[in-house]
């Protein structure tokens, strides 16, 4: 690979770089939020929610992104539901993230010893308080790895919206790669781009504790 | 043709090609995965970091990136592969990353005091793993293994766009063709689900079946 390419493709890399980690980033928010309430459901009493929540885990965590972004961007239209390439996009990344989600959050907040809630509601904490100060901050910290992962995980999913037409990473190097030529150092490089945000995040994430 | 009997059609023609490229893909996936754990855990210390590097790589960028480079990029250094043969070889090398990880795991996890006891009594490095090692981590490994596996199911959809005439490509051409897309999307989505919930099932139950056959218990 010679410096003259990477030199001239680098720019547009980035540019693609900074749309993945936005989408990725939306992604992850929104699907940490669906995913919350989908751990809620799982967890809940009534057994038409339980049902639900385990309905939607099974289809997000069984149907190939893929084909969900395909479902989402040519068979909703069809249905009524015109909604903009990169809201569908953004969406489906997210609903299939909650989906994950909601099983380390469950797992998360199953960890953390009943005892030390009861001994925050003793202490005249209310219930909200006890579950944001006390069992949300123990089970976060037991959730760490798992978020790390999650995060890489829809870093490297969210390649796959370059198929309905987003503009990110991956759509960016095809579209370098047909016109330089050059597939073998366009996609190389965009995978070293890759490799980079991903050692990013696990530096962003690491337990300095333990370090 | 209906709508149905083609996109049914479709789904016959496409999925014998997912199942087979799935299987093949997890057979040479598990072989080069012990493979490499076995060079990481007895090779000396800079083969161990540059497999390391290679399996961080592979595991690090996204799987459809490694399959345009290999696909598209492979021409210009010799390596022209037909669709199929790049799937499989591309799915593999996925494959092998992830499962070396769980075999170098499975390693880590037998006391040292094992391999020391088998050298003593004779046996060498090849013995060691075939007899020892990998026996005693096989149950141990086995639920990562099926979980790995069933993931890899899920990734073999990514193949259709290097043109591998799988289930996802199948279906989605009689989309493109009838303009059926709510329909044949529907049923594509479907007949993954289910193929990822019956392998899961059928893989817990193995599960269960090998954890009772060796220990006497459920």
């Amino acid at each position: 690979m010679d410096w003259a390419f990477i030199q001239e493709a680098l720019p547009a890399l980035m540019r693609g770089a900074v749309a993945t980690v936005a989408v990725s980033l939306a992604a992850i928010a929104l699907g940490f939020a669906v995913g919350a309430a989908i751990a809620g459901a799982s967890t809940a009493r009534a057994r038409g929610l339980r049902a639900f929540a385990a309905l939607y885990i099974s289809f997000f965590r069984g149907v190939p992104l893929l084909v969900q972004l395909l479902l989402a961007y040519y068979a909703l239209p069809f249905l009524g539901l015109d909604i903009p390439a990169i809201v569908a996009a953004v969406g489906t990344l997210a609903l299939c993230c909650a989906a994950y989600a909601a099983e380390i959050l469950r797992g998360g907040l199953a960890l953390v010893p009943p005892g030390t809630v009861e001994a925050a509601r003793l202490l005249g904490l209310t219930r909200t308080q006890a579950f944001l100060r006390i069992r949300l901050p123990i089970a976060a910290q037991a959730m760490r790895p798992a978020l790390v992962g999650e995060a890489i995980m829809i870093l490297k999913a969210s390649s796959l919206i370059s198929l309905v037409g987003i503009l990110e990473l991956t759509r960016t190097s095809q579209a370098l790669a047909s016109s330089t030529f050059m597939p073998l150092q366009s996609y190389a490089l965009c995978g070293a781009i890759y490799l980079v945000i991903n050692f990013t995040i696990m530096a962003a994430f690491r337990d300095r504790r333990r370090a | 043709m209906s709508i149905v009997a083609e996109t049914l059609w479709a789904v016959a023609r496409g999925l014998p090609l997912t199942v087979g490229i799935w299987l093949a893909s997890v057979a040479t996936g598990l072989v080069a995965g012990v493979l490499v754990a076995c060079a990481r855990h007895f090779g000396p210390r800079p083969v161990n970091a540059l497999l390391l590097a290679m399996v961080e790589t592979v595991r690090g960028v996204p799987f459809v990136v490694q399959a345009f480079l290999l696909y598209y990029g492979g021409p210009f250094i010799g390596l022209d592969l037909t669709p199929i043969l790049a799937g499989w070889l591309a799915l593999s090398v996925y494959a092998a990353a992830y499962f070396s990880e769980v075999f170098r795991a499975g390693f880590a996890a037998i006391p040292p005091g094992h391999t020391e006891a088998a050298r003593l009594l004779g046996l060498d490095t090849r013995q060691i793993i075939a007899r020892i090692l990998l026996p005693e981590m096989a149950l141990s490994v086995l639920p990562a293994l099926a979980n790995l596996a069933v993931i890899l199911i899920k990734e073999t959809a990514i193949l259709s766009i290097i043109t591998v005439p799988e289930l996802t490509f199948t279906v989605s051409g009689v989309g493109s063709a009838t303009f059926a897309f709510a329909q044949t999307m529907t049923a594509l989505a479907l007949s993954y689900w289910l193929l990822v919930e019956l392998t899961a099932h059928a893989a817990r139950r193995l599960e269960r079946g090998i954890a009772r056959a060796t220990l006497g218990t459920a």
